[in-house]
């Protein structure tokens, strides 16, 4: 349970420690380091969209397709629209969706699966449930979930929810299966702790270390279904400008303007990339194990289920 | 073994079953009455009541299921709400493209990921390993759109080498069908690259340091017939595993690749029916990949004893 603690501890520490901690730490967790800096600015970019851009909506037709300049940063549209402040305000969406998709599939996840892992007869039935959910393609279930409904960013995130829940079920149930035959929690029981006590204080805390990994990877693959979905017209609606619209809207003016494409997709792909090296950072809160023979040793539980090759296929990516 | 078999084919029908089911009440929640919706705007109450009648959309909802079940396994997918066209023979004329562009992908990503992950392993530590792993994450995290469209400007529009868009049947001639597809393929494989060279590098790793290979270099095998003989064969499991897993990632990058580069395949099929809001054809063609990515996977179980003959069930 050791390294369990680490990670928190080092992602707390990385705020403000003095000068020479935070390098050293820097030079062990380069990737971690680096994916909070880029996520971080997003993040402010994205809180203080009215500060640093202008009107993300505002129509120039004079204006149309000018390229990158001092006046408009990153050049305009098709209808003259400021690209800069467009690309910023789709930061907002994507942010608030890879976020809320994130805490809400791990919240319902871990709570199906702790109960599909700790009573074997809710096992049975509810791996079967999330085995058949698992088939369905994230993408089509989110494309059929949105076509069904009026599309809005709430419907989008419920949408991409569904699909991300039974990973973070698999994970948890994989965890709870194994921490439960722990000695710790044999003594509990059998020193008459409560059921509810035992989930929570005993049982609960080893998923977090993976959960938290789990985490980050399904905010970059819901960040890339968002975008997914907005590309093909089946997500947020067309006049709040988030970097999928962006992209679908100003695809035929590719040879003509390409920064309306490009700005958006660059940074889609920034966001994506930081959140991706974050999960990877936490995955490894030691160094990186060059070999083989490192790695065995070491493990522990937490840690090991976040290395195993099953918690690679668990990544978050481009299931857009 | 037969036993092994007998139960995954039984765990296979189960998942089916509920993908079906989830599939059917999907559709049962869509908004609005599918009768109305196929009479047409200018139909009387009559009409509409002819319509339900006939098509039994009065009946409870496990009759309709085990009735939609019964077409679905004739092949009925139902008709779609917009060309009056049955779904199965609209998906039939959309096979060639998409099967074209998912197995040229699906060659490319293999061989190119496998080599790179191989490459990782035997040189871990150095800056090839690092050059691999940081290229893995990166392409993780690109869009598939994005990596399409800077494609196109790059090979298409600029250099003009490729054609921009579009797509040629194989029967046109093997030189253009496979010169539309280069750039999809790539575009659409980058992620999955990524995804098999990394647990390529991880499984790979442990291999190595088996007993095994120790023993085979003191012997002398030279460096290639050791990797892939000794190693690979060894690492087989984990990587085909996740090649079938992966084709959740390569079936959701069909249905975006094939509206970046205009291929009329099924992806595009059903983008044209998220704007004209024809169910039946998302409903279709969602359980057709679904069952494609079970019918996959469920392989890829049954031929881990032909990789490696020590399992046994």
């Amino acid at each position: 349970m050791a390294q369990a603690t680490v990670i928190p501890a080092d992602v707390a520490g990385a705020a403000k420690p003095p000068a020479g901690k935070a390098w050293r730490f820097t030079r062990r967790n380069p990737t971690l380091v680096l994916g909070l800096l880029i996520l971080a600015i997003m993040l402010l970019a994205a809180i203080f969209a009215p500060l640093i851009s202008g009107d993300p909506y505002g129509m120039k037709p004079i204006q149309r397709f000018k390229p990158p300049s001092d006046a408009f940063w990153l050049g305009t549209d098709n209808l003259g629209r400021d690209v800069w402040a467009r690309t910023v305000y789709g930061a907002r969406v994507s942010l608030t969706v890879g976020l809320c998709v994130a805490i809400a599939s791990v919240s319902i996840g871990l709570l199906i699966g702790v109960l599909a892992g700790y009573f074997r007869w809710v096992d049975a039935i509810v791996m079967r449930l999330m085995d058949g959910l698992m088939a369905i393609p994230a993408i089509l279930l989110a494309i059929a979930l949105v076509s069904l409904f009026r599309a809005s960013v709430l419907i989008v995130i419920v949408a991409i929810v569904i699909p991300e829940i039974p990973r973070v079920v698999r994970l948890v149930r994989s965890v709870v299966l194994t921490t439960r035959e722990q000695p710790y929690v044999e003594a509990a029981v059998a020193s008459g702790t409560r059921l509810p006590k035992i989930l929570i204080r005993h049982i609960l805390p080893s998923t977090f270390p993976p959960l938290i990994v789990q985490a980050t990877y399904i905010c970059a693959s819901a960040i890339l279904i968002e975008a997914g979905l907005s590309f093909l017209g089946a997500g947020t609606p067309p006049e709040i400008p988030t970097w999928g619209n962006m992209i679908a809207s100003s695809r035929v003016y590719l040879a003509r303007a390409p920064w309306t494409v490009f700005c958006p997709g660059i940074a889609l792909a920034l966001v994506v990339l930081s959140v991706n090296l974050v999960g990877d950072g936490c995955a490894r809160p030691a160094r990186p194990a060059h070999r083989a023979s490192d790695v065995r040793p070491r493990c522990n539980l937490p840690a090991e289920s976040c290395r195993s090759p099953d918690a690679l296929l668990q990544r978050g990516g481009r299931h857009a | 073994m037969i036993g092994f078999i007998i139960r995954r084919l039984a765990s296979t029908v189960i998942v089916m079953a509920i993908v079906a089911v989830f599939i059917f009440l999907l559709l049962h929640l869509s908004p609005g009455d599918p009768a109305a919706i196929i009479v047409g705007d200018n139909a009387t109450a009559e009409q509409i009541d002819a319509v339900r009648k006939r098509l039994g959309l009065d009946d409870p909802l496990p009759v309709q299921f085990v009735r939609w079940i019964g077409g679905v396994s004739r092949g009925d997918l139902g008709v779609s709400i917009f060309s009056h066209e049955p779904v199965t023979k609209l998906i039939g004329q959309r096979v060639e493209p998409t099967v074209s562009l998912a197995l040229t992908t699906l060659l490319l990503a293999v061989t190119i990921a496998v080599t790179f992950g191989v490459l990782a392993a035997w040189q871990a530590g150095t800056w090839i390993d690092r050059l691999v792993m940081v290229l893995s994450v990166v392409s993780f995290s690109v869009p598939v759109f994005v990596v399409g469209y800077l494609l196109i400007y790059v090979f298409s529009i600029q250099l003009r080498w490729l054609p921009v868009q579009g797509y040629t049947p194989i029967s046109e001639g093997l030189v253009a069908w496979a010169r539309h597809l280069v750039l999809p393929s790539i575009a659409l494989g980058l992620a999955y690259v990524a995804l098999i060279a990394r647990i390529t590098r991880t499984t790979m790793l442990d291999v190595l340091a088996e007993d095994y290979m120790r023993t085979a270099r003191a012997k002398g095998v030279a460096t290639a017939p050791m990797l892939l003989k000794h190693g690979l064969k060894n690492a087989g499991v984990p990587i085909v595993t996740v090649i079938g897993i992966g084709v959740a990632l390569l079936i959701g990058g069909v249905v975006i690749t094939e509206t970046v580069f205009n291929i009329p395949g099924i992806g595009r099929l059903v983008v044209d029916a998220i704007q004209q809001r024809d169910y039946p054809i998302i409903q279709g063609v969602t359980l057709l990949f679904s069952g494609v990515y079970v019918l996959v996977n469920l392989l890829v179980d049954l031929t881990y004893t032909l990789i490696d003959p020590r399992i046994r069930y």
